[in-house]
């Protein structure tokens, strides 16, 4: 029996909206599992749900073997961090941090190591003494986040929390409540809509859509072997290139030809013949004189570490490559792209999933 | 920049009471340029546009547009074009009376015509032609915020100036937002000032970036200008995800050393005398040096896996390709690539 278990859970409201439509799902003690999706997917009622903020329209909740469907959120022993979540304005940052240690029963002493370590590792040590109305926006959010995780929960549940800092914040925070959550083994549940917080946390991504799941699996199996095109395009910055086209046998070769051009793609010899939806990622397409793809670089986006190169081909939507940062495209110019024939993965192109 | 810039700030400085906002800010716009303006919250950025805007009045400095001194002149004088992170629509008008607005407002004298074609127009560049007879209030986040630069380019202003306009999108929007920005300020040749606080926004769209801190611009230059040749250890860490490694480093016997011993680089110079030596996370490998790291953390990103490793007694981010074999424990010899590595002197870290 895993330590948290949902089956079946659906969510409809009140004006006939199926928010979440009959999911299955199931965390490992210590795991941490990011729910990723769009908005309006249904990560954020499951996990209010699992919160017991929302109740479930039908289903079963059962955490560490104990059936809290219908239990008030102060019984399930699930510790929220959500999007906005207040101080006590007339309370030190200190004593914030420290109240759910305090409702807890524990000793002033151990009350203080445990702040002092949060505090620490969250680089608000020096603002211990102060009250939340001297602080920036950003420091609020960090100590309310600190609160968040200074207690031992059976179960962390946080939503997008990081969203609405700086970028260059959330990535401190993010090794933070990777290591927090690493050293004291809670399982947890983040919910997100941004591809990348999912991949560098979760030890398993569910990717959602439309109130039901439409993968689960470690990271790198969603990124590598997305099971449909809205995986493919969700996961990954920019998401997989998708070009319709059909395969088929030329000569003693086997080849993809893309709709309304002339360009023959390899393929591996085993891929199935017909229609199907082309899709690779943006650093598996090269620059190549001979590339059996011909475009002119449309946009060319500098990132630092590298830089994404778009090239018009013709096909109802430019195809993306991931270059060296050192490799510049000059606007308009005209470019042949290769694409890895190891990386090729192929959809149906009419429902999606993948053949 | 070869013509004539089209804005033109010259040490322009802002207080609210004893809090400095701006201090002594000088920038330049040429006519057909995106410049981004990167700092974090509270750094003065939005100070900055609303000072070009004319909402709020410099105490110090002045504002030039097209040649012109507009440091006194009111807002509309100005004709500049303001985008903000919050869609501000209209939500009970249709996409349509939105985008007309804007151009019905006194003192335009533009006809029916007009108007529908500049509206028309506007619709069309930003494929929300479908969308003109909704409401705004049943529009998605994405959708808002196309009309609301739609709005903004409606007016046909002499400049834009957009307020972290992509902020509040979803991930995945924002991306495509961002590119869509990039290709209609291509067919717009029009000036345009972009704050933010997001370094890829900064990076993949700006033709010149200025790094902005505590309401002092640290540095502008070309996004690889920035990236490659940061002007202190403070523009550095803006940039780069994740942030440059900073170690301290002193030399001896020839290299640049950490306090943990490990050899970083070859160094020249004198021995004994002390550095702030910056790497990029990019610009260090998982094997090849002499010095042992044990690896604390591995994030993947796809395309990359993200390392963090305890070098003698440094914590250092390492990009390491995909498919690299390592796991939490393993201890590996990481080389840095000596061409890379930038040095500043000791006491520069504050700054």
């Amino acid at each position: 029996m895993s330590f948290l278990e949902v089956h079946a859970l659906t969510k409809t409201f009140p004006d006939g909206t199926r928010a979440v439509r009959g999911i299955d799902l199931a965390a490992e003690e210590g795991e941490f599992i990011v729910l990723l999706g769009p908005s309006g997917c249904g990560k954020t009622t499951t996990l209010r749900m699992i919160a017991g903020l929302e109740a479930a329209t039908s289903g079963r909740i059962v955490l560490g073997g104990r059936d809290v469907t219908s239990l008030r959120p102060s019984r399930r022993d699930v510790g929220f961090v959500f999007q906005f979540y207040a101080l006590y304005p007339h309370m030190t940052v200190r004593d914030n941090i420290a109240f759910p240690l305090e409702a807890a029963g524990m000793s002033r002493r151990e009350r203080a190591e445990v702040v002092d370590a949060v505090a620490r590792g969250m680089g608000i040590g020096k603002l211990l003494g102060r009250y939340p109305r001297q602080l920036s926006g950003g420091d609020q959010q960090r100590v309310s986040l600190a609160r968040a995780v200074v207690r031992k929960p059976g179960l962390y549940l946080m939503d997008e929390r990081l969203g609405t800092l700086d970028s260059a914040r959330r990535l401190e925070l993010r090794e933070f409540i990777r290591r927090r959550q690493q050293e004291m083994g809670v399982t947890t549940i983040y919910v997100t809509h941004d591809q990348e917080e999912a991949m560098s946390l979760a030890d398993r991504i569910v990717v959602m859509c439309d109130g039901s799941i439409c993968q689960q699996g470690p990271p790198m199996v969603i990124y590598g072997e997305p099971a449909s095109l809205f995986v493919a395009e969700f996961v990954g910055s920019p998401g997989m290139n998708f070009i319709a086209g059909s395969i088929a046998s030329d000569g003693a070769r086997r080849c993809f030809a893309p709709d309304g051009s002339p360009a023959r793609v390899p393929v591996e010899a085993d891929s199935p013949a017909g229609p199907a939806m082309l899709g690779i990622r943006p650093e598996h397409v090269g620059i190549a004189a001979d590339g059996p793809i011909a475009g002119r670089v449309v946009m060319d986006e500098y990132q630092g570490t590298s830089r994404c190169v778009h090239v018009d081909a013709g096909f109802p939507r430019n195809v993306v490559a991931r270059l060296p940062a050192g490799h510049q495209c000059a606007i308009g110019s005209a470019v042949r792209l290769s694409l890895d024939s190891s990386r090729l993965r192929f959809f149906d192109s009419r429902m999606g999933q993948r053949l | 920049m070869t013509q004539e810039p089209f804005l033109s700030i010259r040490n322009l400085s802002k207080s609210y009471g004893a809090a400095a906002a701006l201090r002594s800010v000088t920038l330049e716009v040429g006519p057909d340029e995106l410049v981004v303006v990167l700092g974090p919250t509270g750094a003065g950025k939005t100070t900055l546009l609303r000072t070009i805007a004319g909402l709020e009045a410099p105490d110090e400095g002045s504002i030039c547009m097209g040649g012109r001194d507009v440091t006194r002149s009111s807002p509309p004088e100005r004709d500049v074009a303001l985008v903000f992170q919050e869609f501000s629509l209209y939500p009970n008008w249709t996409v349509r009376a939105n985008l007309e607005f804007p151009l019905r407002a006194p003192g335009r004298r533009l006809d029916r015509a007009a108007i529908g074609g500049r509206v028309s127009w506007a619709a069309s560049i930003l494929k929300i032609e479908r969308l003109l007879d909704r409401k705004a209030q049943h529009l998605s986040g994405g959708e808002m915020q196309r009309v609301a630069i739609g709005r903004a380019i409606v007016r046909r202003p002499r400049i834009f100036l957009m307020d972290e306009p992509l902020t509040n999108l979803d991930a995945k929007l924002r991306e495509a937002l961002r590119v869509e920005l990039a290709c209609l300020r291509r067919e717009l040749h029009a000036p345009m000032l972009y704050v933010t606080h997001d370094q890829v926004e900064a990076l993949s769209m700006g033709d010149r970036v200025a790094v902005l801190s505590e309401g002092r611009i640290l540095q502008t230059g070309s996004p690889a200008e920035i990236y490659t040749r940061p002007a202190s250890p403070l523009v550095a860490r803006q940039l780069g995800q994740p942030a440059i490694n900073l170690l301290n480093v002193t030399r001896a016997g020839g290299w640049w050393r950490t306090a943990g011993g490990a050899a970083i680089a070859p160094a020249d110079g004198q021995e004994g005398a002390e550095m702030i030596l910056g790497v990029r996370p990019e610009d260090v490998s998982i094997s090849g040096g002499d010095c042992p790291a044990v690896v604390r953390m591995v994030e993947e990103t796809g395309p990359a896996k993200i390392l963090l490793v305890d070098w003698a007694g440094c914590e250092v981010h390492i990009i390491a390709a995909a498919a690299a074999a390592v796991r939490p424990g393993d201890t590996i010899r990481p080389r840095v690539d000596a061409s890379r590595v930038i040095l500043w002197p000791a006491d520069s870290l504050g700054s």
